[in-house]
């Protein structure tokens, strides 16, 4: 019983991620509708940029900023001490990263719909096929 | 399956994970010595992993000019061969002009105002409360951006900042209204000019004889030691990237509220 606890309390994070990413994935393949695509790919981005977050945790750690003083230098930095900067920077840019393409997948959006007068993708295709 | 690899990971806050034990911990001691910024996430941002960073704008400035191209350019062909009517408030009088003909002119005149046919003004309310949050907003962004080095923000973040209180003039007011704040000529050009400025202080660099992007080249010209050099080079960098955030957000959010018209926002 407390080892199953202990395992839940060290993992149910993954799990939370896994079922967020899935959440995502279902929306990206199931959905007929190209903006709940869209929202299923910003989910599946959210899902990962938390993962990578929570592999950065550290028990008892504080934010990646060092302690200084000005003047009188400062102590040695153990790197216990602070949780890893490393993740945080990755998926600072992977944010953005986000960002971009859920901007170029919203304007594709607005020139489909123009072109169509439709977001569902079955609509789409069959007028796709009736118009050679 | 996904759960079932999860037994092998180490548990949530381990110290001892391997993601915390190869070059992290480098990072963490030396980027205060060698870089003289406390905020180790914008040291390894902008110095360790400089190129990224770099190519991280490039990424934002290209998402920008695919929503111009796909929105913009076709809108504007379309502009030219139909013009729909269009309303105009004369503000003394309350007047509503309707004008069809389409090759007519109309001068801009205080005292007159472009109308939109489906937009709503929003309420005195709204607009007072934007109008006095926006100064704030900004002000709060550029310190986000200047104070990156010792605490948590950045350029990233900071430009996004700023460009959301100039959306947040958008949203209040009209589209119309931002659009002549923050002309989108204006804005085509600071976009890629925060790319220059980032790849400007790495061409720098190698003109300093030193490997591009490495701002400890900067210290002789700035006259102060290469540690500082360093920070300092991080800020330059920052001020890049935030300047085009800043603008590529007001190019996607003018081009998606109003599908490439500029005309009538959301």
């Amino acid at each position: 019983m407390e080892s199953i606890t202990g395992l839940i309390l060290a993992k149910y994070n993954y799990w939370m991620y896994i079922s967020l990413m899935m959440v995502g994935l279902y929306a990206m393949i199931a959905k007929n509708n190209l903006v709940k695509k869209i929202i299923g790919m910003n989910i599946l981005q959210t899902a990962i940029i938390l993962f990578y977050i929570s592999i950065g945790a550290k028990k008892g750690a504080t934010i990646p900023i060092i302690m200084h003083s000005e003047g009188h230098g400062h102590e040695a930095v153990h790197a216990v001490q602070y949780i890893n900067p490393l993740p945080h920077v990755l998926m600072l840019t992977a944010i953005v990263v986000s960002v971009a393409t859920l901007g170029v997948a919203l304007a594709l959006a607005i020139r489909l719909y123009a072109r169509f007068g439709t977001l569902e993708e079955d609509e789409i295709n069959d007028q796709v096929r009736e118009a050679p | 399956m996904l759960v079932h690899a999860t037994l092998d990971f180490p548990g949530w806050g381990d110290p001892n994970a391997p993601a915390h034990l190869h070059v992290a911990p480098e990072y963490l001691e030396q980027a205060y010595e060698k870089t003289a910024t406390p905020n180790v996430v914008t040291a390894v941002l902008a110095d360790y992993r400089s190129y990224d960073t770099m190519f991280e704008t490039a990424v934002v400035f290209s998402a920008g000019l695919a929503c111009f191209f796909l929105l913009r350019v076709q809108s504007r062909k379309k502009e030219e061969e139909e013009e729909e009517d269009r309303y105009f408030r004369h503000l003394a009088t309350d007047m509503v002009i309707r004008i069809r003909t389409p090759s007519m002119h109309v001068p801009d005149s205080p005292y007159l105002q472009q109308l939109d046919p489906y937009w709503t003004p929003r309420s005195l309310i709204v607009r007072a409360a934007c109008r006095v949050l926006t100064p704030f907003i900004q002000l709060f962004a550029l310190y986000v951006v200047a104070h990156g080095h010792h605490s948590p923000g950045g350029g990233f973040q900071g430009g996004v900042i700023l460009g959301a209180s100039l959306i947040l003039v958008a949203l209040s007011h009209d589209l119309r209204t931002s659009m002549k704040m923050t002309p989108e000529k204006l804005m085509g050009v600071l976009s890629p000019a925060g790319v220059l400025i980032y790849a400007g202080v790495g061409a720098l660099c190698v003109a300093a004889g030193h490997n591009f992007l490495d701002y400890g080249a900067l210290a002789e010209w700035l006259g102060t030691a290469p540690e500082a050099a360093r920070s300092l080079g991080i800020l330059f960098v920052e001020v890049g990237v935030a300047v085009c955030v800043m603008a590529t957000m007001i190019i996607i959010y003018a081009n998606l509220s109003s599908a490439g018209g500029h005309k009538q926002g959301l």
